[in-house]
């Protein structure tokens, strides 16, 4: 007896050993592959191919903390730039998105281990972060003066400017795949009802009407958030009423609509089979390839989109989100993140330097030779390049005529942090939307709380 | 006698470890009491007395919060139990391969949590996943685990149950092990057969065993979070949130001292659960 006991023990410490061998492996493996994800790169120290040989001077470095999304070629080449021509070198830190990063943010700033420059959301996230507290005012840099007025208030606080756009803004829109809409001989939707018939259409054709990927929670709440052009064109003090903690989702028929159009689109089936579980990738491959219609999603997804799926990206077109009334059809615009000089940098000068470089022409060339752009830049005097993707081509009229409003989050400091979860939850038929709206006020309730906002 | 072992140990001795002890452990755990009680972000509180436990308890997504974690720790325990307590019994009788299989049962306590759930929500896929075109060869069409908020928690546990059966088997052998063989050969001589040396002999004397599995697994699910996480992030809507995962979100979203709060009560409430349990089931061990 006491034999086998001590073989088996063996295989076990054996198992045991051998299985930390493996789970090491793994864990390599795994950061790798997220490196992947952002654009092939491994973690830090992104900054440029150059020999050190070539320049004279001791370099200056800057390190920049940015999201995984946000290193993208176009980034990169800037960094070159700069690097070339002002003889700064960045050194590139990457961090998840979503509320992982949010908190490592808050964290680093809160323990004064913040890098140089932080690229973090713009508008309601940012003002989170209490800006004045962590941030270089740059109301007097002249460089400031490049970056057009609509962006200004999404990276203001108390009067003060705290950031530079760290790429074009882009928009909240209905992409279709054109294909598809040809095939069947569909017509872009002016209303809601419209698009509730061409999606009849395209279910009846065998194909989904509206692709859902809630395996990726915040991509749910597209419905709701590009709804918002059509709420300010009805309720035009909703923002302020909002903020002032008066109207709330279920005061206001014009705002509780969103959910109602999330619960419309998830009661009458037009989302593909597995929308509770798919992912942001398994969308756009949907799109993509034409077995999915519609996907409700920000412009960002073009450029990944060309990335993984070459031409077809021309297939896809964009329109904003209907509203029922023809007359009231605009884009619900996303403000780009932005960049920030952290308070206790000791390289304040090569900092603003970078940051005037990063928004001047030739830094925005630098960009538009890695990245082509998901929608305008908000820099003065820079036009959308003639190469451009043909659903952002499909944006300018709307820009041109006016017809676009920033999304709620650009334009009050409050946005309730369960509001993916409780959008899933009306897709997937566990909630109205009435309950919908009830649940997010009081989330939102508890933000303006935590921002310090007296609502009582 | 008292006083002499007075000498030989002296009360120092116990600093190092007390004060580890209070460093790490006591702590922190009042600290959290307190922090429960106030409206704190990383550089600034104010003392909010129970408004935050208030608050908690307002949350439409606590009620379901309890109840799934409930529903969780219950199902998860039992299915351990169960299942622990069979492929004990089979693997202590007569078989080849014994210490393999026992290994084989023993592997998937060994692989990181997040790992099985990343794996198991993959296989889990409603059209992709391995587990769906299985049962599609054999001509069954089989649910949207994940996806469906009816199944999806239990689906979650099934996983979990995968994953812990091997400690519990494990906690049953070596009590299985313990019992004398000497009421099994006197079982024998009476003529009994293994259904009865079963019940009578093998299911009363594991108890110890038993009442360990139990609190073990009970404590585990009732604080679970990590293969919730990996699995389903709470989702579809709230069919799987737990009561850990509700207060990571609350964290994550920045209401720190709710989060705090929230903790403080799944401390409590684990030891409203636990403890009686572990009073009631103590006190129905036999000696061997």
């Amino acid at each position: 007896m006491r034999q086998v006991k001590l073989n088996w023990l063996t295989f076990l410490v054996g198992a045991v050993l051998f299985m930390f061998l493996l789970v090491g492996c793994n864990s390599s493996e795994g950061e790798t592959a997220s490196g992947d994800d952002s654009g092939g790169e491994s973690g830090s120290e992104t900054s440029s191919g150059s020999d050190d040989g070539g320049t004279s001077d001791e370099p200056v470095e800057l390190s920049i903390l940015v999201s995984e999304t946000a290193s993208t070629p176009g980034f990169k080449k800037v960094l070159e730039g700069i690097e070339r021509d002002l003889n700064i070198k960045t050194k590139v830190e990457v961090r998840p998105g979503g509320p992982e990063g949010e908190n490592i943010v808050k964290t680093r700033l809160a323990t004064g281990e913040m890098s140089d420059l932080t690229l973090f959301n713009s508008g309601s996230l940012l003002m989170a972060l209490n800006p004045e507290k962590y941030f270089v005012n740059l109301s007097n840099e002249p460089f400031m003066d490049r970056i057009m007025d609509s962006y200004k208030p999404v990276v203001t606080s108390n009067g003060k400017l705290f950031g530079i756009p760290a790429r074009s803004s882009q928009v909240g829109a209905w992409l279709y795949n054109k294909k598809i809409y040809k095939e069947l001989n569909l017509e872009v939707p002016k209303t809601w009802d419209e698009l509730m018939e061409n999606n009849e259409k395209i279910k009846a054709a065998g194909k989904t009407a509206v692709i859902g990927t809630y395996g990726e929670t915040w991509t749910s709440q597209l419905p709701i958030l590009a709804d918002y052009y059509n709420v300010q064109a009805e309720v035009p003090d909703f923002a302020d009423s909002y903020t002032e903690g008066e109207a709330k989702y279920s005061n206001t028929p014009q705002a509780l609509r969103g959910f109602a159009r999330i619960q419309e689109i998830g009661e009458r089936g037009f989302m593909n089979e597995d929308y509770t579980v798919a992912t942001y990738d398994q969308g756009m491959k949907m799109l993509a390839e034409g077995t999915g219609a519609h996907y409700p999603m920000l412009t960002q997804v073009l450029p990944l989109i060309a990335e993984n799926f070459g031409d077809k990206v021309n297939d896809i077109g964009a329109f904003p989100q209907p509203s029922d009334d023809p007359s009231v059809n605009g884009h619900t615009v996303w403000m780009p993140d932005a960049i920030m000089i952290n308070k206790e940098t000791e390289k304040l000068e090569a900092a603003k330097k970078w940051l005037e470089y990063y928004i001047s022409e030739e830094g925005i060339a630098a960009y538009q030779e890695g990245d082509k752009s998901i929608g305008p830049f908000v820099i003065k005097g820079v036009d959308l390049p003639e190469d451009a993707y043909p659903a952002v081509k499909e944006l300018v009229p709307y820009f041109e005529s006016g017809n676009v409003a920033p999304a709620l989050e650009f334009v009050s400091p409050i946005k309730g942090p369960n509001l993916p979860q409780i959008c899933t939850s009306v897709g997937s038929g566990q909630m109205t939307a009435e309950e919908a709206a009830k649940m997010y006020d009081d989330d939102v309730k508890k933000q303006a709380k935590q921002l310090g906002l007296n609502w009582d | 006698m008292n006083n002499s072992m007075k000498k030989i140990y002296p009360l120092y001795f116990l600093i190092p470890a007390a004060l580890i002890y209070c460093t790490f452990f006591l702590l922190p755990t009042s600290m959290a009491f307190f922090y429960g009680m106030t409206w704190w972000t990383l550089d600034d509180w104010e003392f909010i007395w129970f408004d935050n436990y208030i608050q908690f308890f307002k949350e439409p997504s606590l009620r379901i919060g309890f109840q799934n974690t409930l529903i969780y720790a219950f199902s998860t325990m039992g299915g351990k139990v169960i299942l622990g307590l069979l492929l004990a019994v089979f693997l202590c009788s007569k078989i080849r391969n014994k210490s393999l299989l026992r290994s084989v049962v023993f592997f998937p306590a060994l692989l990181s949590t997040i790992a099985v759930g990343f794996t198991f929500s993959a296989m889990m896929h409603p059209t992709n996943g391995l587990i769906n075109k299985a049962l599609g060869i054999l001509g069954i069409e089989g649910p949207n685990w994940l996806g469906n908020p009816k199944i999806a928690l239990l689906s979650v546990a099934l996983t979990d149950i995968w994953k812990g059966v091997g400690i519990a088997t494990v906690i049953f052998i070596a009590g299985i092990m313990a019992i004398p063989k000497h009421y099994y050969e006197a079982l024998k001589i009476d003529g009994g057969n293994a259904l009865q040396s079963f019940f009578h002999i093998t299911l009363p004397l594991s108890r110890p065993a038993m009442n360990t599995v139990i609190i073990l697994a009970l404590i585990g699910g009732l604080r679970t979070f990590d293969l919730v996480w990996a699995m389903t992030g709470g989702g579809p809507g709230f069919s799987t949130d737990l009561l850990a995962s509700i207060v990571y979100k609350q964290y994550a979203s920045g209401f720190f001292g709710l989060a705090t709060a929230g903790n403080v009560m799944l401390f409590v409430f684990v030891a409203l659960v636990a403890f009686p349990i572990f009073r009631f089931l103590n006190r129905k061990e036999v000696d061997l």
